[in-house]
Order: structure tokens, then sequence, then C-alpha cells
């Protein structure tokens, strides 16, 4: 490490110290565990030190200013960042008590537990049938072509889309509206009844009907799933999460509960940031 | 007020700027399609008699005497003595001819393959033997020649013009489509020679070219441009295919001629080592073009593949790979299409030899159509002028074909969504 992220380490510490708040919980709570998670872009450092419990069933939201390192922080979560050829990782991440960069960890498995949904609606060209079937297929989930069937539909319901396309699921998935193409997306996620789902700014591109439904859909899937969310909007992460993360310059800040946070934030940085200082 | 005037009187000054420019552009477009045009209209127009062949007829006595054959079959029919019938029959036409002179420019009107015609049908119906049959055979190229161009050319002496002039009255002189231009190999004579020779070592060439190149370029393209590791080595390996595609086609000829025929051993004039060396030649265009059209695929795409727990071979074959074919498949096109028009690299490793047989397989010596076109070109026969326009004409045909398919192809890749 360069003498020169050695000195913004410490002008950081100074500035943020300990994460305040809550970013532990009970054992029989935690779902994923970060411990120390520093992650660099070849010299550059992004993440600084980093440590935070999600919990089962939970849905964290990670806010913070642009640059912050929330997203960046949630590609480590499924090791999405392994594509980036530059990035490196140190500190360890857990599910369900095994490190996900361990030696013995396949990245092809891991990304089948822990799914995700990313910032542009990005459904493949080809059929909404087969957007949401290409999971299940690649992994073998179906044992024949109504099994199939079922978890097509299935997903789509739960993503909330069966009903508008259920007549032309042969159709194309770009073919759809920006605020559908993101539900397809969900729904192709949820196909591989994954146990996490990270979602990178999933509302950004779309229009507020569109960001509303998408919203109760997320708090539908907290009954099945672990959701971790990075949003731009402060309102959205009030209205959909259950703890919020607030992240500065790469650094982990305040966790707590979403009440809290946004009401009574403990920390001078966090308060800054909720009440439109700056961000 | 002021500047509303002083943007109207700019506005004139724009307006007929624009109006200049799109000028310049219609006179370029129209001047290169006047080019084009020429050029096309002077090939057709040359190789025109090159699609006609002139023949005559010649009443042939099949007698066993002459021929020197009891019975006739597969064996026996090479010691024939055709030549000698087609001789004595020609004489026939004229029967007052006799001096020794006259007869030899007599039997210079028919082509020098007649022989081996009579033979061949004498084999087909070997019933004839023993009787006289009245038979077409083809004409020598100075008549066909002197035919074509109404007396203009062609070495026709005056004492030939007026047989001539003797046999179109008694109707013994025809002209039909000379299918021989696309039956037969290469010959020196040039009513007896056709492309097809070249045609099919042509495509052995190309079939062995788009293999190769395909599958090794498409391939580099893939690891270059998605697994392999951003350091020194592969930049280095860039670099070189970026290079390689400036390199002067004939080098890439030395180059074969060195390790493939030299030192691995590959049969010399034979498609397999021609597509090799074609290969090589192509293979910088298609890895570019493949690679652009790889990073032209939305990095989303491939990041919601992984992300649902694809490998990233899975990502490549089943997303990134069919949005990229179209772009892959123009590389490939302009690849095989400069391969199919490439001299001087085959020049280098024997496919410029006379090759007289149709090749039937990438081991067998092979010349290809833009050599063959040389080869006409080169020779001094008047007739070779019409074959060489002929041969131009028919390896457009092919180039304009290949390309049609290939926009269908990717007509068909692109619309899947």
């Amino acid at each position: 490490m360069s003498n020169n992220t050695d000195q913004q380490n410490t002008d950081l510490d100074q500035l943020v110290g300990e994460t305040t708040g809550t970013p532990f919980l009970p054992d029989e709570k935690v779902k994923m565990s970060a411990r120390n998670v520093d992650v660099f872009y070849a010299d550059k450092q992004a993440i600084f030190d980093n440590s935070l419990d999600i919990g089962k069933n939970e849905v964290l939201a990670m806010i913070g200013p642009s640059g912050c390192g929330k997203s960046t922080f949630l590609r480590t979560l499924n090791r999405m960042n392994d594509t980036i050829p530059i990035c490196r990782i140190t500190g360890e991440i857990k599910l369900d008590d095994e490190n996900i960069y361990g030696k013995d960890i396949d990245p092809v498995l891991l990304r089948a537990r822990v799914g995700m949904v990313f910032q542009k609606p990005n459904p493949f060209p080809k059929s909404i049938y087969d957007n949401v079937a290409y999971g299940p297929r690649l992994h073998g989930l179906a044992r024949n072509k109504a099994d199939l069937d079922e978890i097509v539909v299935t997903s789509l319901k739960r993503a909330g889309l069966f009903d508008e396309v259920k007549d032309r699921l042969d159709a194309s998935g770009t073919g759809l509206s920006g605020g559908q193409q993101q539900r397809l997306c969900i729904a192709r996620t949820i196909a591989v009844s994954p146990e996490v789902i990270l979602m990178d700014e999933p509302a950004s591109a779309l229009d507020p009907i569109a960001t509303a439904i998408i919203e109760e859909l997320i708090d539908e899937l907290r009954q099945n799933f672990t959701i971790a969310i990075v949003t731009h909007s402060m309102q959205q992460a009030a209205r959909v999460s259950q703890r919020t993360a607030y992240f500065h310059l790469g650094k982990l800040v305040e966790v707590g509960e979403t009440n809290q946070i946004f009401t009574n934030p403990a920390h001078q940085l966090t308060e800054n940031y909720i009440t439109g200082r700056f961000g | 007020m002021n500047n509303t005037e002083q943007i109207k009187r700019s506005l004139k000054k724009r307006y007929a700027k624009e109006r200049r420019f799109r000028l310049y552009g219609l006179t370029a477009i129209v001047v290169s399609f006047l080019f084009l045009f020429t050029l096309l209209a002077d090939i057709t127009l040359k190789a025109i008699p090159a699609f006609t062949q002139a023949w005559v007829q010649l009443d042939v006595s099949f007698e066993s005497d002459t021929l020197g054959l009891d019975n006739v079959n597969e064996q026996t029919i090479n010691e024939g003595k055709f030549r000698k019938a087609v001789k004595s029959s020609t004489y026939n036409l004229f029967p007052d001819v006799s001096k020794r002179k006259q007869k030899k420019e007599l039997s210079a009107l028919v082509s020098g393959g007649a022989q081996y015609q009579i033979r061949d049908q004498l084999l087909d119906n070997p019933e004839w033997l023993g009787t006289t049959q009245t038979v077409w055979v083809k004409a020598d190229d100075q008549l066909d020649v002197w035919l074509e161009s109404d007396g203009e050319l062609g070495k026709i002496s005056e004492q030939q013009e007026q047989w001539i002039a003797a046999l179109q009255e008694q109707d013994r002189i025809k002209r039909s489509f000379n299918t021989t231009l696309f039956t037969a190999g290469d010959s020196r004579e040039p009513e007896q020679a056709g492309i097809l020779g070249a045609l099919v070592g042509s495509l052995l060439t190309l079939a062995v070219t788009l293999v190769l190149s395909i599958t090794v370029g498409v391939a580099t393209a893939i690891y270059l441009e998605i697994f392999a590791p951003q350091n020194r080595f592969t930049d280095f390996i860039e670099i070189n295919i970026n290079n390689l595609a400036a390199v002067p086609s004939i080098i890439f000829g030395l180059l074969g001629l060195a390790i493939f025929i030299s030192l691995f051993g590959v049969p010399r004039s034979t498609p397999l080592v021609g597509g090799l060396v074609l290969s090589l030649m192509t293979l910088p265009t298609i890895i570019v073009s493949s690679r652009a059209a790889l990073k032209s695929v939305p990095p989303s795409l491939m990041e919601a593949a992984l992300g649902l727990g694809a490998s990233k071979m899975q990502a490549v074959f089943q997303h990134a790979l069919p949005l990229a074919m179209p772009g892959i498949l123009t590389g490939a096109i302009i690849g095989m299409a400069q391969a199919l028009g490439e001299t001087a690299p085959l020049l280098m490793i024997g496919m410029v030899a006379f090759i007289v047989d149709v090749p039937s397989g990438v081991l067998d010596a092979a010349t290809v159509l833009p050599v063959q076109i040389y080869l006409w070109a080169d020779s001094p026969e008047r007739a070779f002028t019409a074959m060489t326009a002929a041969g131009i004409l028919i390896l457009l045909v092919f180039l304009v074909a290949m390309n049609s398919l290939a926009i269908v192809l990717r007509k068909r890749f692109e619309r899947r969504w």
C-alpha cells in the first residue's frame, strides 16, 4: 500500500472513526456477514475496513453520496467484482458461516445463492419465458418442461409481472417497458431461488409509478429472501428497509434501524447527509 | 432587428454551403458509378465471345481399317487412329485439295481436340464401328475468333476464308453456347480450356481458409477479449496481430513456402497449403473485427448472465457470441473476399502451375480463379483474351454470390430480437 493511501486512511479514520450504531446482529439472525473488508482498484482503495451483518429476511438499505463505495461493497457480496481484473479484496465475507472468498467456494454456485438485480434493466434479448427460464435451465433446476413452466409462472407472479405478460410469454423481453423489464429481471433472479438478493439502485432508471410497484415488490419478497439494496433515494430507503447503512468515502459510518437513522442519526456525517447538507 | 438581418444574411451563405457540399457528394457517387459501369461493361463485352463456340460438321468414317480397331472397349479404344480419321474426314470436305501445304491449312480449321471427342463418342456408341457418321466437332480457336470478330481478328488465310464460306453455305459451321468453359480444366488450346478446375480449386481453398480462419480467429478473439489477463504479453500479441494485417500478402506466400511446404512437407500447389496461407492472411481481419463485435455487446448482459450463476464460458457462448455474430460474420466476409481475390501469396506456393485436371480434394494440385485469370491473360492465343474477361466475370459473380449469402446469414442472426 502506498503512503498516499495510508495518509488517506488516517484522515478518514479521524473523520469517521469506528462505525456507529449496530452493524452486528445476534448470531441466530445473521444471513451474511462482512468483517474488515477492504477493496482496492489497482492501487486505489475504494472500501476501508468495513464490517457489517445482514439479517435473515430483512431489507438492508445502503445509502450515501455518489462514489461512497456502496455499490462496490454490494458487489463484493456475490463476488461480481471478480470480473474486474484490477479489483482486489481483503477481509472476510461469510454466507451462513461459510467464507465466500474461501478456496473451495465456486463463484458460480455462490451467484446462484446470492442473486443480483442491476441498476439498468438488462433483460436478455430473448423471449420473456426464456429470460426467466435461463437460470433454472443453467443449473438444471427443472426436471421437465412442466416443472420449468411452473417455475417461470411462479417467478413472474412473485415479481408481479405475470398478469401483464401472460398472453405474450414468447415476446421479446427487451420489448417491455422499463419498469416491466426491471420486474422481469427480478423474476429472472428469483427463478433460481437464491437466498439473498442484491439490488443495485433497481429503481433509479424508472418513473415514480414503476418505482412504487418495485418497492411494494421488495417488501413482499422479504418474506422469502434476504435483500440488500443500494439506493440514491432516502425516501426509498425509508420506505422499503428495516435497517439502513450509511457509507461515506468508502467507509461505513453508521448502521441502525431505518427509523432511528432517519429520525435520530447518531453520527454527524449521517445527519448532514439525510438533512440534505451535502450528497 | 439588427441581429435578425445579420442571421438572415449568413443563413443564405450557410444554405449555399450545404448545397455545394451535397453536390460534391453526388458528383463523387456519379463519377464512381460511371467508372464501375464502364469497367463492368467493358469486361462483359470482351467476355461475350468466350461464351460461344464454333463447330464444324464432319462425316467421320469409323471403319475398322482406318481406325485400326476390331472392337470397341475401354482397353482397345486408345489404340485407335482417331487423329487420322479426323484428318481424312476434313480432307473429304474439299476433295480437290491435294497440296501438302493446303491440306495442312485445311486441317487447321478443326480443333486439335476433335480426335478425343470422336474417340469418346465412339466409346459411347460402339455400334458406330464400321459406319460413317455425321458429327459436329469443335472448330479451331482461330476460326472461332475470326467468326466472332466478323473477320477482323484471327489468323485465317484467304484460302481458308473461301473454305469457310463454302462450309457456311453447306451449313457445316454452327455456333453454340460454350459449355466447355464450365466443364473443363485448363488447356493450352483455348477451345478446350475451361474454368471448372480453377473454380473447384478456389472453392476447396476457400473451404480450408474458412474453417481454419473462423475457428482460430473467433477463438483468439474470444480469448483475448474476455479471458486473457491484461498484461504486457497480451499487449504484445495484440500489436502483432494488428501489424500482421499490414504485411504485404506475398510475404505470407514466402512464409507458407518456408514453413508449410519446406518444414512440414505439405504438398505444394494444393488447396490445403493455399488455404493455410490464406488463413494466415485473413486471420488478422477476422480477429480484429470479432473483437470489435464482442466489445460492442453491452457488458450488462454478460453481468446479468454471470449474476445468475453462468460461468464465464456460458455467458460468452450463450449471450455475447450470438449478439456479436453479425459483426463476426462481416469480418469473415471481408476476409473471405480478400482471400478469394488473392493471387500473390499463391504464386509462391506453386498454385500458378498449369494444371489440367479438376481437383477432387484438398490434396490435389489445383489453381484458383484469380491465378487462372492471370495465366490466361499471359497466354499468346487471341481467344484467351475473351476467356480472361469471362474468368473475371465468373470471379465477380462468385464474389457477389458469396457476399449475398453472407448478408442473408447476417440478417438471419440479426433478426433474433
